[in-house]
């Protein structure tokens, strides 16, 4: 008995192995293709994308990462120095984790990528910064928004806005449209992304004349009565959230349960449709700033919205990754244009040596969907503007609001 | 007046997590009380149930995948005590820990493999999804459900314990393993009943938590298993009464702390708190006394 039970045991542990190492082959399937021209003799580049898949912000990462693919699909060659390479996306999964991102990144590097686009989410992103720079890999942030990011880290680039610019935006759009003189603000306990947010917020919060209550909630938590019940006690006029997806819809449900009315502010992070399913039916106002709105006027965003749309109804996988329907979250658009700056570093270097698209990179524009790229002395993209969108509760959809600047 | 205004939601919201706490712990508790075994994989198998009412409920009506989910996770229970600590039985005590420890590793990476590491949203039960005020306290009507069926459920089960022949047996097999087997109690049956029993709570507990917490992830049964473990070893690891005021000791005081403002140390206290018990009363609140066997 003991003998079959151990046979048993065995034989699931061997399942479950052929279980996991089918499950990268199932999420790119592109890969396969690829690595088959590869061994006809074609020349093929490596571009790492460094997102999570699972975690905290597993969601967001898995949207972001469906840009960059479709990006891929889209235009699978690229042209360097004269020659026509494969582009090959090698993805990983960082697990939304601090401490897992630098073995993920490790990971890129030993697959000798020749530039890597990511992550979503700060910290990771400012985590795997020391190994990028060690192996001289460049890298492309998408929508890492913290300064921390490219700040003294030679190799990170970004493309997305900055939480000091982004902060600002929400502290006077909370000011102006909301004439808000009191606001709440809950971020995460050792979250980079939604601490510097917060701090950006509050700054800019109190130099309007506004008064502030900063909390913070431990790992892992998924009760936020209370931090809602002193917010409403506190006589706040918004509540400034801008943690990971998987909380705010936690915190979204347990407000309207609570029947807190005071508008709920967040940064790009909640453009997600994680966000607009946890507010539909529900009594409550969702206000976020993003990179991107699906209704853009511009031709190429138009283009590739309906491309998206298109390639994601037809892609059980694809459209699994993007929450189950076909709304285009900013990130997603990001992911795309991460991807065609690559591609035009990578000609600009004319190789596919990272050390020389690591040169090209600082000098590299890009006309992209959700507005011109082109980088700082720091790496950071110079962007002057943010989308406001709010979550149309009765249809659970974005209606967009405003385009606001810094003034 | 005031005062109470302002400080019920934070009450409200501290009983009824306490209560759902108070679910879980007497999983622990139970387990511990007869195989002298900290079952690690209790909080796992709690979150299980949270998982199985979501890809339930797309399957069948609400009214099917409730019994469902009660029967699913009561076998799942079953199964981990007959899989992975029955063939320990005469092993170290140490063996079947480490054990219990992969099979709450076990189950939360089966869990990141079926979700795909996303937050699966828990259906809306209906009626006790409603909000309710009371007072100046708007809630939702499962906060109050929550303390009146955890109290009733605890009553059941003190009653059963009390009253039935394998309630009676559970309590020979926790006294002396050894020689209620030589007395001719089916240690077998006991244990597993007490799998059972664990597990059936644990998935009532998950339908009233994720109501009011409706987010499932695959480690989302981690934090609410490690605080009822807590409560369970503050009111004194074995005992059932101990593990349920345990529970809503440290709902309730959670809750406070964060009302106070130090949100940043809610569950520091909690720990803090199960360290300053283990020195002061290492037995806990209504712990027996450990007595030398010669």
């Amino acid at each position: 008995m003991k003998k079959f039970i151990a046979l048993l045991l065995v034989a699931v542990l061997a399942l479950s192995a052929a279980a996991c190492s089918s499950q990268p082959a199932a999420e790119a399937p592109a890969e396969n293709t690829e690595a088959a021209a590869a061994a006809d003799g074609e020349k093929v580049v490596k571009i790492g994308v460094f997102e999570p898949a699972s975690g905290d912000n597993g969601a967001g990462g898995k949207q972001e990462t469906l840009g960059v693919q479709y990006a891929n699909k889209v235009q699978p060659t690229v042209e360097i120095g004269g020659e026509t390479y494969n582009v090959e996306l090698v993805i990983v999964d960082n697990e939304s984790s601090n401490d897992k991102a630098p073995t993920a990144a490790a990971n890129l590097v030993s697959q000798n990528v020749s530039v890597v686009l990511g992550s979503y989410g700060s910290g990771v992103s400012i985590a795997a910064g020391d190994v990028f720079n060690k192996a001289g890999i460049p890298a492309i942030g998408i929508t890492c928004t913290n300064p921390q990011v490219t700040n003294g880290v030679d190799c990170y680039f970004r493309i997305c806005f900055l939480d000091p610019f982004q902060g600002t935006v929400l502290a006077n759009f909370a000011s102006k449209e909301f004439g808000a003189k009191k606001a709440y603000c809950l971020s995460k306990l050792g979250d980079d992304y939604s601490g510097g947010l917060c701090h950006y917020f509050v700054e800019a919060f109190k130099a309007l004349g506004g008064e502030v209550i900063e909390e913070t909630f431990p790992e892992g938590n998924s009760d936020f009565t209370s931090y809602i019940t002193t917010a409403q006690n506190s006589g706040a006029e918004v509540f400034f959230s801008p943690v990971s997806t998987e909380a705010a819809a936690l915190i979204i449900d347990q407000a309207a349960g609570n029947g807190m009315t005071m508008p709920i502010l967040a940064g790009d992070t909640w453009d997600s449709n994680v966000i607009t399913n946890a507010a539909k039916g529900k009594n409550v106002k969702v206000c976020v700033t993003t990179f991107f709105d699906e209704g853009a006027e511009s031709e190429a965003a138009k283009t590739f919205v309906s491309g998206i749309k298109e390639w994601i109804n037809s892609d059980a996988t694809a459209k699994a990754n993007n929450g189950g329907n076909d709304m285009i979250s900013a990130v997603t658009a990001m992911g795309y244009d991460a991807y065609f700056t690559a591609l035009e570093a990578l000609k600009n270097a004319g190789s596919t040596n990272p050390a020389d698209v690591l040169k090209a990179l600082p000098t590299t524009t890009y006309e992209g969907v959700t507005g011109a790229i082109a980088f700082d002395e720091n790496g950071d993209a110079i962007r002057d503007s943010a989308f406001v969108k709010e979550v149309d509760t009765a249809t659970g959809e974005w209606k967009f609001v405003a385009v606001q600047g810094i003034n | 007046m005031d005062f109470i205004n302002t400080n019920l939601p934070y009450l409200l919201a501290g009983i009824s997590v306490g209560g759902q706490y108070a679910l879980i712990a007497i999983g622990y508790t139970m387990v511990y009380g007869i195989l002298r075994l900290i079952n690690f994989a209790h909080g796992d198998v709690f979150m299980c149930a949270g998982l199985i009412m979501i890809y339930a409920v797309t399957w069948m009506p609400l009214y099917a995948a409730i019994p469902f989910t009660l029967l699913m996770t009561v076998l799942i229970g079953f199964l981990i005590e007959r899989v992975a600590y029955k063939p320990l039985r005469t092993a170290p005590r140490m063996s079947v820990m480490i054990s219990a420890i992969g099979v709450s590793y076990l189950l939360q990476n089966v869990a990141l493999y079926i979700t795909g590491g996303l937050a699966k949203m828990y259906p809306t039960i209906p009626w006790i999804s409603n909000t309710v005020t009371i007072g100046t306290a708007t809630t939702k009507v499962v906060t109050i459900i929550t303390p009146i069926l955890t109290l009733l459920l605890v009553i059941a089960l003190v009653t059963f314990i009390q009253k039935t022949k394998i309630g009676m047996a559970m309590r020979a097999v926790s006294k002396d393993f050894e020689t209620s087997q030589l007395m001719g109690i089916k240690i077998n049956n006991v244990i597993s009943a007490t799998f059972i029993i664990g597990s059936f709570l644990a998935a009532v507990g998950s339908m009233l938590y994720f109501t009011n917490y409706a987010a499932v992830i695959p480690t989302s049964g981690a934090m609410p298993g490690l605080k009822a473990f807590v409560a369970a070893v503050f009111g004194g690891i074995g005992s059932i009464p101990g593990a349920v005021i345990g529970a809503f000791i440290i709902g309730i005081c959670e809750n406070i702390i964060k009302g106070l403002g130090w949100t940043t140390f809610s569950d520091a206290f909690t720990f803090a708190l199960l360290i300053i018990i283990l020195i002061v009363k290492p037995t806990g609140l209504f712990g027996e006394k450990a007595n030398e066997k010669v």
